[in-house]
Order: C-alpha cells, then sequence, then structure tokens
C-alpha cells in the first residue's frame, strides 16, 4: 500500500464503522425526532451529505448536425443526446428504453458509427454527423436494412427497431461480420422483448450478402 | 443529475489546469460516467470533455513498442491490424467486452479508470464504501456471487469490472501521465489499488493528472496469447471469470509466461503465482492444473461466491490449454 498516494480515512484495526456510520446517522435522527437532541443530527448530517448543494442549471447554445441539416439550440448541459433529438428536436424516432446503455433502443449513428445516444451529452456532439431512423430513408425510398426488416417481418412491437435498424447499419459499416455467430455477437446490445432475433439476423444478412 | 459546468479543453495543459477544483471530472467516452451521474453517484460540478485532444493515434515506435493514445476508441484499438496480429490476447480481451455501441464510444483511458458494477456501489440506499467512504461494505454479508476473492479487505469485495485491463497486465502495459508537476510513467501493477481500508481510492493517479497514452512493450511471442471470458450469457455481460494467457514454448518447455485473471480480483490480477510455476515447467497439463492452482491459492471465498475459485482454475487451464497447443 506504500503507493498509495491517498491517506487512509482509519487504521485498519479499527471497525469498519468508526466515525459517523449511516446507521449511526439515522438513530440519531430517530432520536432528534423524538425531541432529545439536535447536535448530533447535523454533526451526522455533515458527514454523510458531503459538497455543496449542485447549483443552477447551466445552459449552452450547440450547433447539432442531424440528418444532413443543422440545427442551434441552447439547451440544458446536461441533455443526453437522446434527448436533445426527442425533447429538443422533436424527432422520436430514436427511442429510450433504459436510459443507462443496456437496451441499444437508443442506437444512432455519429459520424458513421453506431452509438448508445443515452450514454452521451448533446453539447460533447458539435460538429458530429448524426444519423438517426429518420435520416436513413432517402424520401420514399427506404434503406435498404428498413426494407430488409419489412420483408423479413423482423420485429413485432416494433420499439427496438429503430435501434437495431440504426446498429444494424453500423454494423455492415465496420465490416466485422462474416459468420451468423459474428452476426449475434456485434447486435447483441439491441435487446429484442419480442424476440424477433432470427428475423432481425435474416435481415441483416440479406443487407450483408448484396 | 446535479448540474455541472461544461468545459471544452483543446489541449492537454487546458485540461489539467481545468482540473484544479475539488469537483472536475474528465469525460471522454461517457459510457461509465454518464451512467454513474444520472444515478447521483458520480456529482461533478465541473464536467471537461477531452474529446478534442490528439490521443487518438495507435503508433509503433522504433523499439517495437505499440503506443496507444488515450482517446483510441476500445472498437479501434481491437481491431487495428498490429494488436490483432502481435497482441491477439488485447484484442480479444477488448471484443469480449460490452457491446458494439459501447466498444465505440469508450475509450482506453476512460476503461482504465472504470467503476465497479458490485450492485451495492449502484445502490445509493445501501452503505457502500467506496461509494460513501466510512459507511460500510453492504456486499460482505450480503449477495455476493459477483464479488471478488482475491485482494479483498473487510471494507470492500467489489471486482474490477474491465477486460482491456486484464490483458494489459499480462502484457506489463506502461501507463503515460501528465499533470500539474509534469509527466510520468506508471507500470501497469503499480496502477490499480486493491481496497485495503480506502476502497474509495482505485488508482495511484493523482488529482489534476490526465491519462495520456498507453504504451505496449514488444513481446515477440505475445503472437501466442488468448483471453478466456466465462459469463452467465454469451455476449454483453461482466466476467464471473477470466483469463489473459501468453505463453513462450520452446522444445516442450515454457520459457515465459504471462497470466492474468479477471472477474475474480479487486483489481486487475496478474497471477505472478502461476507465473512461477509455468515459467521453466514442461509444457503439460499438469503444469497447467498445478498452475492454476497457484494461482487462486489465496483466494477467499463468501457466502455466494466460493464457486468462481473453482470456476477461474478451470478457466485458465482451458486459456492456457488453448495457448500451449492441447486443446
Amino acid at each position: 500500500m506504500d503507493k498509495n498516494p491517498h491517506p487512509p480515512i482509519e487504521d485498519d484495526s479499527s471497525s469498519s464503522s468508526s466515525g459517523t456510520s449511516r446507521r449511526g446517522f439515522l438513530t440519531q435522527v430517530a432520536v432528534a425526532g423524538a425531541g432529545l437532541t439536535l447536535t448530533p443530527l447535523l454533526t451526522g448530517a455533515k458527514e454523510i451529505l458531503p459538497g455543496a448543494p449542485p447549483g443552477p442549471a447551466q445552459t449552452s447554445t450547440v450547433t447539432l448536425t442531424v440528418n444532413g441539416q443543422k440545427h442551434t439550440l441552447n439547451m440544458d448541459e446536461r441533455t443526453s443526446l437522446l434527448d436533445a433529438l426527442r425533447e429538443n428536436l422533436a424527432m422520436p424516432g430514436t427511442k429510450k428504453g433504459c436510459d443507462h446503455g443496456q437496451c441499444g433502443a437508443c442506437t444512432v449513428l455519429v459520424n458513421g458509427r453506431r452509438i448508445n445516444s443515452c450514454l452521451t451529452f448533446a453539447v460533447m456532439h458539435q460538429g458530429d454527423e448524426i444519423t438517426t431512423i429518420e435520416g436513413l430513408a432517402k424520401g420514399d425510398e427506404l434503406h435498404p436494412m428498413q426494407a430488409a426488416f419489412l420483408k423479413h417481418d423482423a420485429f413485432q412491437c416494433g420499439y427496438c427497431t429503430p435501434g437495431q435498424i440504426c446498429s444494424a447499419v453500423g454494423l455492415i459499416n465496420e465490416g466485422h461480420a462474416r459468420t451468423d455467430a459474428d452476426i449475434h455477437e456485434l447486435m447483441s446490445g439491441n435487446i429484442c422483448r419480442c424476440g424477433a432475433y432470427q428475423n432481425i439476423v435474416a435481415a441483416i444478412k440479406e443487407v450483408k450478402n448484396v | 443529475m446535479e448540474p455541472f459546468k461544461f468545459i471544452r479543453a483543446n489541449d492537454p495543459r487546458g485540461a489539467i489546469s481545468s482540473m484544479a477544483g475539488s469537483g472536475a471530472k474528465i469525460i471522454a467516452g461517457g459510457t461509465n460516467l454518464v451512467d454513474l451521474m444520472k444515478l447521483n453517484i458520480e456529482k461533478p460540478t465541473q464536467l471537461i470533455d477531452i474529446n478534442g485532444l490528439k490521443m487518438q493515434t495507435i503508433e509503433t515506435l522504433p523499439n517495437g513498442t505499440v503506443r496507444i493514445g488515450a482517446l483510441v476508441k476500445n472498437s479501434d484499438l481491437a481491431y487495428h491490424p498490429s494488436i490483432m496480429k502481435n497482441f491477439p490476447v488485447l484484442s480479444e480481451a477488448l471484443l469480449s467486452g460490452a457491446s458494439a455501441q459501447l466498444r465505440n464510444m469508450a475509450t482506453v483511458g476512460g476503461n482504465l479508470l472504470q467503476r465497479t458494477r458490485c450492485p451495492y456501489f449502484y445502490d445509493t440506499a445501501a452503505p457502500c464504501n467506496k461509494r460513501v467512504p466510512g459507511s460500510g461494505c453492504s456486499a460482505i454479508d450480503g449477495y455476493n456471487r459477483n464479488n471478488a476473492v482475491l485482494g479483498t479487505s473487510k471494507y470492500c469485495i467489489a471486482t474490477h469490472p474491465s477486460d482491456m485491463c486484464v490483458a494489459m497486465a499480462a502484457l506489463g502495459a506502461v501507463i503515460h501521465v501528465q499533470g500539474p508537476a509534469g509527466s510520468r510513467e506508471i507500470p501497469f501493477g503499480d496502477f490499480h489499488l486493491m481496497p485495503a481500508q480506502t476502497p474509495q481510492y482505485e488508482t495511484t493517479l493523482k488529482h489534476g493528472e490526465l491519462i495520456t497514452s498507453v504504451d505496449i512493450p514488444p513481446m515477440p511471442y505475445a503472437t501466442r496469447s488468448h483471453y478466456l471470458k466465462v459469463r452467465d450469457r454469451a455476449s454483453y455481460e461482466f466476467a464471473l471469470a477470466s483469463a489473459a494467457v501468453i505463453l513462450n514454448i520452446n522444445g516442450g518447455r515454457i520459457k515465459d509466461a504471462r497470466v492474468a485473471l479477471g472477474g475474480v480480483g479487486t483489481k486487475p490480477w496478474r497471477a505472478t503465482l502461476a507465473e512461477k510455476v509455468l515459467t521453466g515447467a514442461v509444457n503439460s497439463e499438469q503444469t497447467y492444473r498445478t498452475a492454476a492452482e497457484a494461482a487462486l491459492s489465496e483466494a477467499k471465498p463468501y457466502k455466494h461466491n466460493a464457486f468462481k475459485i473453482e470456476l477461474a482454475k478451470r478457466t485458465l487451464v482451458h486459456a492456457l490449454k488453448t495457448v500451449g497447443g492441447m486443446s
């Protein structure tokens, strides 16, 4: 441990709950609530509620290029790219599933590469080319992946489909899928609760083999 | 999520000076940090976006060292031709982690700093010494099936989640950092900390220091290497146990061996005890089994994770058989 530049919080010999533990604090709250004492409550509060209260929301002006069109927006800096698309730009094609990067419903293409739009802030994408499901078709002509999803019935409820299609387009761009097993592996970031996986793979294979 | 001040850094020096405040955090890929901010586990008051910095290249230096910029995406590193050819263990480890989308976002520097997925670290209603120092460890007497068996303390038994780091530990990578006091190099084994009594400190990176690149020193025999990951589902899941193995075999004997384990340790676990058994020994399954016993000899099981000790041994033997040509 001699390489640790950080000072230890307590001796290893002492118990892990020295100082004011959470449980201890809760006990003190209960005691204070009963009107016996207030001082320990305030002391305890300092220890489990570190840091200053949050400051006001910060806003920023950012220019996003979405499906070839530039949009200049003033937004709360906490806005995820997903929320910027859906709420600020009123483009609800990109879906919010888990909002934690686990389901893939929010997949969009940034500079041609698929990413989870829920795990990035919109202010980080000034100058990037963002493509959403709304930007894949050319007018009335569907993108080949959209057409293949229709042909192979690669969805049931359709909620995960925009993410599946954007992810599949990204997979083709990347060019690493050789076998069915590769497609399974490289599409594992997109969950389909209806279980349309076999048809999704069939759709991707059709586009890949053209 | 609490508000923060967003700052776009234009050069490393700017990023480093912006970090002077205590609530400042660097953001690169964001795949771990944004998630933790949404859960109010990370609450930076300043967020410094370093994606504009020139740290996206992978270059081979004249002495054969591969220098990887801190902002190289996990997918770009995994599919880089020289990494695939010369260090397959690193490519395989990267491709076994997360999903294609996340690998397109996550950076090498961020991967070094990713936080544990211990459920109690994520549950803000539960005590966790890593999240709230001194509050206690809920995992030790709680549900600890996914927790560590190596390097634990009575304060924390959380596993280190990275696959990339396990391969880098085996490869003996060197981390380059730049800070207010200048630049320094950190050998991989000295970068991550075991929890001991301060699980809130996970690395020897000092406040205000920026990871700029990672060096992989030349190792010609690393062309013969492998990363094996065992998990609850076939893809997109953290390891229950994993093994990074590099063997230099000559005339039926193991001349050099590098072994590291994932999913079982509180840090990327270089298994030096296994390396000692392997080095100089006959290349045989018996040697592999002895090495696996040595690798886990100091393991300490908890209520739900004792199975990991046997699983890690079998994972390591399997990986050794693959690299050693015994499978």
